[in-house]
């Protein structure tokens, strides 16, 4: 056929299941479920192509409500199930959807080995800093001295970055939003699928029931430009309400906040390098937490380096090619062998 | 009687040989001796010459326990036949001990009149304290009274074999199992051309360990041809297997050949996943050989994610599979479970060792049939077949792939330590006769209103496998309850009931998909005896005597524990008495029990070890007699 193939011009609602969505109402689940279906019409993929694969958790519910494969598999172990699915369908555009439970406690092991693989998967890890559908403990992300329902006297846990840990294990692509920052989520979702390889996307996201105002620091609209820095390619890290506030390293090589003016200029702040190979800057992005600092919000790391899937196909490939494909009579018969008259 | 060629001048014939009809050897030594390779090297001449063979490797869980010690005594038992053997053998007739350790755990094992052959170079005062001697016991007449001594010289005489070559003494010393090879290959008339060959193909950047292995080889094969102790040899002529072309195969080697067949014949890639556990590594490292024959392996970070992997690809339409032992198994359940309530096809396999825990890694056992009828929670059966022997699992394989796919249910494929690096001549099929396996993926809706059913189910109540990447049929499964047809999350109580109950007679169905249970023996007698799994050639070679003595036994072997074949508690019902050998505290046992409520006694070992013949035929008299 000489015509072109013309796909569909699919919509948000394209993508929404015959299934009602049941979070509590107001939760911040809601949002990145409208926002991740207006990014999947824009990438030209077919709609059968998609896979939601999700672990166990109130965000975990997230694949029946999209009208897409999906799997709501076990806790923990969405990394693995998708790794499976990809491997051996690797045309597939498979997203893992997790929480903060999920993904770091229960299901650390998998997160870990998914991110050095580079397996390519798009991954948004919802955190809200809880265990919201076992009804409100401390999660492996809560701060410490945090007071749920198993730490009435506050918890005693260091609790984990998760950008951290993603840059520890070699993430290609890491990158943070907040649940109702609308735009700022969409582009970064929409950067996350263009990725090639394990794109992780932490989304702050309320719980409003067991956690309510976790993230009030970066949601709320008079409040978020003093707290967080918006992370921009090859730009200078600037914040605040008057865009007058930078982040330079000083003589430690330890980010402080410093006023622009009085002697201090754009070039001497910190400019945001997301593709750099060394990924010492960007970890040390990952460790400038608010209210200690202001914490930056954005991509942190976008390289490029082979996917796991497709190594594992190529290998099938050149294997083949050198070899031929395999013959079972000559397998069946390869070894000493031996004839009985 | 031709002339052996490890014999420089030829003459090896002119010492008197005894023809036998079946000889069993155990090579022993420190786990560091290399007597697993010359126990398979053994192995591959006597199957290239015609015998039949069985083999059972025994090797210590420690890579190298302490030099010397009891604890890292690694052995390797053969027998082989001009008859149709099925056990590597109840006494040993041969017994090669390279060390004082060596002789000590393995001596009760020979029998009496037997020949033992003793590196005497190794009994020195440091190795016999480490073995637990008081003195050395090649100077115990107690002890060895009864045996035929051969005290060998082993480490001198293969350090002058090498003499000349420039090796060091430590790589010098390496060679004395060829050399200890040698003298068994002069004393068995064994061709060491497949052997010589071995060496020149594993050695050959090494071109100075191929002279030296093969010096030390024909050192000892001269060392039996000139010295005066050996006063005779043996010859095991070729045995009477069914005409057709051969190979050796393990059991490990069985199941990988057998799923990557299952595979390709029905036009799909295989994908396993798995994590490094003994004894299930080989299926492993044998698949990830097949690349290209479309398998895809991926060794993973845990037994977790090697069973959520499976399920993975499962649900992406590849043949799927994962393999472990029992406590990679019991870290899969809850994916298991997954795939059950998803219903996927997959295969899982248990290469059962020693248990509870990390029980013991390296030994045989069959403790895990429970755990693979209840291991898991909830309501969840899953078909179960079991391997029977080493070339048997190749079909085994096959047949839980077939179930699976047909299915769409994760089976598990039982093996055991003894299969897995057993080995015995497997008669290669003739793969135009393979059938392939037969499944559909969904194309279209298959609902009113262009609607996806994905749990619309068949007349065997099997659902249909619709695949991502198929326009229309996007679906969404899980872990939850789900409605019947939709496949939605469902909490209704009744729909729960009902999917349980639905699940479980789909299970219940495969037994009018499988071959009825065949009996070898009386249709209708006094004894029944029922066993699964590994045990086959020991319970059928007692079975075979019993009946040889006149009595009134039959063999149920079973393939399918779960369900069991229809026609079997028919079979059950036409016999007086119901025996149940097996390798576990009798967990079949209990089964047969609740199932058909029969009072079968149960013959059980839980020694690591597999049964020795005399022991089945014991049991099978005693229960006769009672």
């Amino acid at each position: 056929m000489s015509a072109s193939i013309e796909l569909p011009v699919l919509k948000p609602k394209d993508f929404a299941s015959d299934q009602e969505v049941r979070w509590c109402p107001r939760c911040g689940d809601y949002s990145i479920l409208a926002q991740v279906k207006k990014v999947l019409p824009t990438l030209g993929i077919p709609k059968e192509n998609f896979a939601f694969i999700s672990g166990i958790g109130c965000s975990s519910r997230f694949p029946y409500y999209m009208n897409t494969y999906g799997m709501h598999s076990i806790h923990g172990r969405a990394p693995a199930v998708a790794t499976g699915l990809k491997v051996t369908r690797p045309e597939l555009q498979v997203w893992v959807i997790t929480g903060d439970g999920d993904s770091l406690s229960i299901g650390g092991n998998h997160f870990m080995h998914m991110i050095r693989r580079n397996v390519d998967l798009k991954v948004i890890l919802f955190n809200n800093q809880i265990y919201g559908l076992t009804k409100g403990q401390y999660s492996p992300t809560s701060p410490e001295g945090k007071k749920t329902k198993s730490t009435p006297y506050g918890s005693v846990d260091a609790p984990l970055t998760p950008i951290s840990v993603a840059l520890g294990a070699r993430a290609s692509f890491v990158a943070r939003s907040v649940d109702v920052d609308i735009k700022h989520l969409c582009m970064v979702l929409e950067r996350a699928a263009h990725h090639k390889g394990t794109a992780i996307v932490e989304v702050y996201q309320d719980c409003n029931v067991f956690n309510t105002g976790a993230f009030e620091f970066a949601s709320k609209k008079d409040q978020k430009q003093e707290n967080c820095i918006y992370l921009e390619h090859g730009k200078p890290l600037i914040f605040g309400k008057d865009k007058n506030k930078g982040i330079r390293l000083n003589h430690l090589n330890q980010p402080e906040v410093v006023e622009l003016g009085k002697g201090i200029e754009e070039d001497d702040l910190l400019f945001h390098d997301e593709k750099a190979d060394d990924p010492s800057l960007a970890f040390l992005l990952s460790q400038m937490r608010y209210p200690d600092s202001p914490e930056p919000m954005g991509v942190f790391r976008a390289v490029e380096r082979p996917t796991y899937d497709e190594l594992v196909n190529e290998q099938v490939r050149e294997v083949t090619e050198k070899q031929g494909r395999g013959d079972l009579e000559k397998l069946f018969h390869s070894g000493d062998t031996w004839v009985v008259e | 009687m031709p002339p052996v060629d490890v014999s420089t001048n030829g003459l090896s014939a002119v010492k008197p040989c005894e023809e036998v009809d079946s000889v069993v050897i155990r090579f022993c030594g420190d786990s560091g001796d290399g007597m697993q390779l010359v126990g398979t090297q053994f192995t591959n001449v006597s199957a290239i010459f015609g015998n039949d063979v069985s083999t059972l490797p025994d090797f210590p869980a420690e890579i190298r326990a302490p030099v010397g010690t009891v604890g890292g005594v690694s052995g390797f038992q053969l027998c082989f036949s001009s008859t149709d053997v099925l056990t590597p053998g109840d006494e040993v007739d041969t017994l090669v001990a390279m060390n004082p350790a060596a002789l000590k755990t393995n001596l009760g094992d020979l029998k009496r009149g037997g020949t033992l052959i003793v590196n005497e170079d190794a009994f020195d005062k440091s190795n016999i304290a480490k073995a637990g001697y008081e003195s050395n016991p090649l100077d115990d007449e107690a002890l060895l009274a009864g045996f035929r001594v051969h005290k060998v010289p082993m480490t001198r005489l293969t350090r002058d074999a090498v003499a000349d070559l420039g090796l060091s003494q430590k790589e010098a010393d390496r060679c004395k199992n060829f050399f200890a090879l040698g003298l068994v290959f002069w004393l068995y008339e064994r061709d060491p051309s497949p052997t010589k060959k071995w060496v020149q193909e594993k050695f050959a950047k090494r071109p100075e360990f191929i002279e030296a292995n093969l010096a030390a080889l024909k050192a000892g094969s001269d060392f039996g041809y000139s010295t005066e102790a050996f006063t005779v040899h043996y010859k095991v002529p070729p045995a009477k297997l069914p005409a057709g072309k051969y190979r050796k195969i393990t059991g490990n080697e069985a199941i990988a050949i057998g799923l990557a067949t299952a595979a390709n014949l029905s036009g799909k890639d295989l994908f396993y996943a798995g994590y490094p556990i003994t004894p299930a590594s080989d299926i492993l490292h044998e698949l990830s050989k097949l690349k290209n024959f479309g398998v895809r392996t991926a060794q993973v970070e845990d037994e977790i994610a090697a069973i959520t992997a499976t399920v993975g690809a499962a649900f992406g339409g590849s043949f799927a599979v994962t393999a472990s032992s029992g406590p990679g198994i019991a870290l899969k359940s809850e994916g298991i479970g997954l795939g059950i309530i998803i219903e996927l096809p997959m295969v899982i396999v248990n290469v059962q060792r020693g248990g509870p825990s990390t029980g013991l890694p390296t030994k045989t056992e069959q403790s895990d049939l429970m755990m693979s009828m209840f291991g898991r929670n909830g309501e969840s059966p899953m078909p179960i077949v079991a391997a029977a022997t080493p070339a048997d699992a190749f079909d085994a394989a096959r047949e839980a792939m077939r179930l699976a796919v047909e299915f769409m249910t994760p089976v598990f494929l039982l093996s055991d330590g003894y299969i897995a690096n057993g080995a015995e001549p497997w008669l290669i099929p003739d793969l135009s006769k393979l059938e392939p396996i037969r499944f559909s993926h969904l194309k279209e809706p298959n609902g009113e209103d262009g609607k996806v059913l994905p749990y619309l189910r068949d007349e065997r109540l099997v659902r249909p496998w619709a695949i991502p990447g198929t326009p229309g049929l996007e679906h969404r499964v899980g872990g939850l309850e789900k409605a019947e047809e939709t496949g939605n999350v469902s909490y209704d109580p009744d729909n729960h009931e009902h999917m349980t109950k639905t699940r479980a007679a789909k299970i219940a169905g495969i037994a009018d998909h499988i071959p009825e249970q065949v009996v070898e023996g009386p249709e209708s007698g006094d004894l029944l005896v029922i066993s699964w799994g590994g045990t086959y050639g020991s319970v059928r070679s007692a079975v075979l005597k019993a009946q040889a003595a006149g009595k009134s036994v039959a063999l149920a072997h079973l393939r399918y524990l779960n369900p069991f074949p229809k026609n079997l508690g028919d079979i059950i019902k036409r016999y007086k008495k119901v025996l149940v050998p097996e390798l576990n505290a009798g967990q079949l046992l209990y089964m047969l029990r609740a199932t058909y409520l029969v009072d079968a006694q149960g013959l059980n070992k839980i020694k690591g070890k597999p049964f020795l013949i005399s022991e089945v035929l014991e049991a099978i008299d005693k229960t006769l007699a009672q």
